[in-house]
């Protein structure tokens, strides 16, 4: 197979990868500040991600470090075209890692409710700007001929590129709420149920309809056939039908898996749609980025491909041991609220 | 170049230097006081000392508050690159990129991976397996270091790569990977890292003692500290001589900089300090202390040694590479040599005499001795801030030595505005994120620090 070809696919699984795994973190950092009840609960859904949730966000790193490797000239464009999407993202993130440690570090109730909304608020801003931002990839956006970006913010925003902003908001919710039913007990796994239950309708109605408007988007303003961008466009439809079902019979892991597969084929619809070009021109589609223009030479794609293939394996086997690992349910209940941290000077005890 | 243009430039600069230093400021504790932590449990785990688990639990903390903001800060860098830098994106991706992607798959992903194992998973594995995980993300941590220095260095000194169609295409990866500067630029950093851990837990042990806080327990960890820093501060200095040789071969003209060495010499002195001397309008120093001979052992590895001037390698470069100013601001890159290598014995000293001081079974009662070692602890982020100074600062005006400028590599489609906007962004929240960091690891270091997640009852596991 043609390197470049593999490097654009490498690309998309790394980005699924990613939305894969960190998507039903942020969904569980959505549901933070709505489904738990009790300060335990809060700490068990916090824990439900805790050993897991770094080791999913270093796929972004992968995903950006590979384009930047594999596509240097995509990678400068988005990166640079992104400009303050992408300094609000890192702000997003930024927020959401220091919460998870600092949160349980500091005294009083402020500052855990503090850091609970950071957590959540940047879970939410990252997945709409993730959606808005690859949909901005195949929508079009204005690209001069030297391919550069030429435009502003407000460039990126279409019906079409917030639509799907809000449809990763939406769809990682439910993927968080379907993960949280597996690994919950309790009061806390009857609410999360109910939050999967009411999730899935709205979740595949967004799926559904950003998905057949992705296709349309890669065949009117990519040149692209109906085929085969239509085809993980229906899988993703059809899993995320089923998966809304599927929460009604109580199949938490049936559900998951579909969300799961869901999400993959919504990155896998864009990247479909997308190819063969990586970044659509909007002021003329000559300008377009394309695989074999923004490609890194072969020798670098040859070196890239066998460090993948050797450490890939590698790390999808550690990564899933890790989720054996802390595959028991957390739950918040049955649990004393840790004792107050008495004050040095004996004072009122904190929260 | 149009004066918004060099604005532009050098707002990216301000902010790319901004951004680094302080990801650097978190970076280098992790790659210490990782090891050290991981030296502790495995005390404990042979001894089954109780105390060797209440310090790796006690330090431990420390090292995730501190873990934190790196990885937060470390997203930053790599997004950058492109956001402010596309020009030097696409020219080096080729070569430069390889690097950075196989860092996030091999190397941070086992880290962070396997941090989250060890954070989580105290009553989950067994004690073998739990110390294992530390060990491994340890070594994940060093992995990812030296995945970094190769990408860096290359920028300080390219190997292994052709300018195809005006971009940097690789050739060899092996040459990439084994570049002698790489090498150096590792092993004093990794070395920095140590220094780093060791002489911020001398510091905490001694605040410790100061406070006659759990003595016995602490001075098995400042026994630690001290047997770590003795050696590895007197090491990086020979390091950091034999690096500064090989930095001599690949950028004469940052070595001629940081000695503000105007002309040509054999055998030349070491300026100790000097006033005045920093510019071409006043190359003469009105004061300065010379150790002869000095310059021409660090620069050469002989007393007898030539070094340049910047008058000769800046005509030198220009008939290489045309008319323009090849060299870096004089005044910054001497001081910053200097800050870094005084700075750098003084920590030997500490260290020596914290060591002395235990050997005469004294350290637990000195009390001028702890003040001196808790303000040492700012000696480490100091040197390794000056070190970075001079290292980036000493390259321009190449963003690539030899081949692209930095005042060509920024993002055209950037304006200056945005830029500016996004340096107040980064400034406000890093400072903000650091007040909470210096808060939260004092309340943790400190003698009367509140229990950690591990000392307080486990959430009860149903399978």
């Amino acid at each position: 197979m043609d390197l470049q070809i593999l490097w654009f696919v490498l690309i998309a699984v790394l980005w699924s990868g990613y939305f894969l795994l960190e998507g039903f973190d942020f969904g569980v950092g959505m549901l933070l500040p709505f489904t738990p009840r009790t300060e335990s609960e809060r700490g068990a859904m916090f824990e439900s991600i805790g050993p897991v949730w770094d080791g999913n966000e270093v796929w972004l790193v992968v995903a950006a470090g590979a384009t930047f490797a594999a596509f240097p000239a995509w990678y400068a464009t988005m990166f640079s075209g992104f400009y303050l999407a992408f300094l609000l993202i890192l702000f997003f993130l930024i927020i959401r890692v220091v919460s998870f440690e600092w949160r349980e570090k500091g005294d009083g109730e402020g500052w855990r409710k503090a850091w609970l909304w950071a957590n959540a608020i940047g879970s939410a801003g990252i997945a709409l700007i993730w959606g808005i931002g690859l949909a901005n990839l195949i929508h079009g956006l204005p690209i001069d001929s030297n391919g550069d970006y030429d435009g502003g913010l407000v460039d990126l925003f279409t019906p079409y590129t917030v639509f799907a902003g809000l449809t990763f908001v939406v769809l990682f919710a439910f993927h968080g709420a379907n993960y949280l039913t597996l690994r919950t007990s309790g009061g806390l796994y009857e609410r999360v149920r109910v939050a999967a239950r009411r999730l899935g309708v709205p979740a595949a109605a967004f799926g559904a309809a950003f998905l057949v408007w992705t296709v349309v988007v890669a065949v009117d303003r990519n040149d692209k056939d109906v085929f085969p961008v239509v085809i993980p466009a229906v899988l993703g439809i059809a899993a995320l039908v089923l998966a809304a079902a599927l929460t009604y019979a109580d199949r938490s892991g049936l559900a998951f898996a579909m969300t799961a597969l869901g999400t993959v084929a919504s990155v896998a619809t864009l990247f479909t749609g997308l190819y063969p070009r990586v970044m659509v021109s909007s002021t003329d589609f000559a300008n377009s980025l394309d695989v074999p223009g923004a490609a890194s030479a072969h020798y670098t794609l040859a070196v890239m491909t066998v460090v993948a293939l050797v450490v890939l394996p590698v790390v999808l086997l550690y990564q899933g041991w890790s989720y054996y690992v802390f595959r028991a349910r957390v739950t918040g209940e049955d649990v004393e609220l840790p004792e107050p941290v008495a004050s040095p000077t004996g004072g009122s005890p904190a929260g | 170049m149009s004066p918004l243009a060099s604005t532009a430039v050098d707002l990216a600069r301000l902010q790319f230097a901004t951004t680094t230093l302080y990801h650097f400021l978190f970076v280098p504790l992790t790659l210490g006081l990782g090891p050290l932590v991981a030296i502790m449990q495995t005390l404990w785990y042979r001894s089954g000392d109780e105390a060797w688990l209440r310090l790796t639990r006690f330090f431990g903390t420390l090292l995730l508050i501190n873990f934190a903001i790196g990885v937060a800060t470390g997203l930053v860098q790599e997004f950058e690159f492109g956001m402010n830098w596309s020009v030097y994106s696409k020219f080096v991706g080729n070569v430069f990129g390889a690097p950075l992607a196989i860092e996030g798959l091999a190397a941070f992903m086992l880290e962070s991976t396997f941090l989250g194992l060890w954070i989580f998973g105290w009553n989950r594995l067994s004690p073998r397996l739990h110390l294992a995980t530390l060990w491994i993300a340890v070594a994940g941590s060093w992995l990812s270091g030296y995945f970094i220095l190769v990408a860096n260095s290359w920028m300080q000194h390219p190997v292994g790569y052709k300018i195809v169609n005006g971009e940097a295409q690789l050739t060899s990866v092996w040459a990439l990977l084994s570049n002698g500067f790489a090498l150096r630029a590792y092993v004093h950093t990794m070395l920095a890292g140590l220094i780093f851990g060791s002489i911020v837990m001398l510091g905490v042990c001694c605040w410790h003692f100061l406070r006659g806080h759990d003595v016995d327990l602490f001075r098995k960890a400042a026994k630690l500290a001290l047997i770590v820093a003795v050696p590895v501060t007197l090491l990086q200095l020979v390091v950091g001589n034999r690096f500064g040789e090989a930095v001599t071969s690949a950028q004469s003209m940052k070595i001629a900089a940081s000695e503000a060495q105007w002309n040509t010499c054999e055998p030349c002195g070491f300026s100790l300090i000097q006033f005045g001397g920093f510019s071409e309008d006043d190359e003469t120093p009105a004061f300065s202390i010379t150790v002869p001979r000095l310059l021409s052992y660090m620069a050469t590895g002989s007393f007898g040694g030539e070094v340049q001037g910047l008058n000769q390698l800046q005509s030198e470069e220009e008939s290489k590479y045309g008319s323009g100013n090849y060299m870096p601001n004089v005044r910054v890159v001497y001081w910053s040599m200097r800050v870094m290598a005084f700075t750098g014995v003084l920590m030997f000293m500490v260290a020596a005499l914290g060591a002395w001081l235990y050997w005469k079974k004294k350290l637990e009662q000195a009390r001028w001795f702890h003040r001196i070692a808790i303000l040492s602890i700012a000696f480490p982020y100091i040197a390794a801030s000056a070190g970075w100074v001079l290292t980036e600062m000493g390259r321009q005006p190449w963003i690539v030595q030899g081949l692209l400028k930095t005042s060509e590599a920024n993002s055209p489609s950037v304006s200056t505005a945005w830029i500016a906007i996004s340096l107040g962004f980064f400034i406000a929240l890093y400072l903000l994120l650091g007040v909470v960091d210096f808060v939260l690891m004092r309340r943790y270091a400190r003698p009367d620090r509140p229990p950690t997640r591990e000392e307080l009852p486990e959430p009860a596991v149903t399978f």
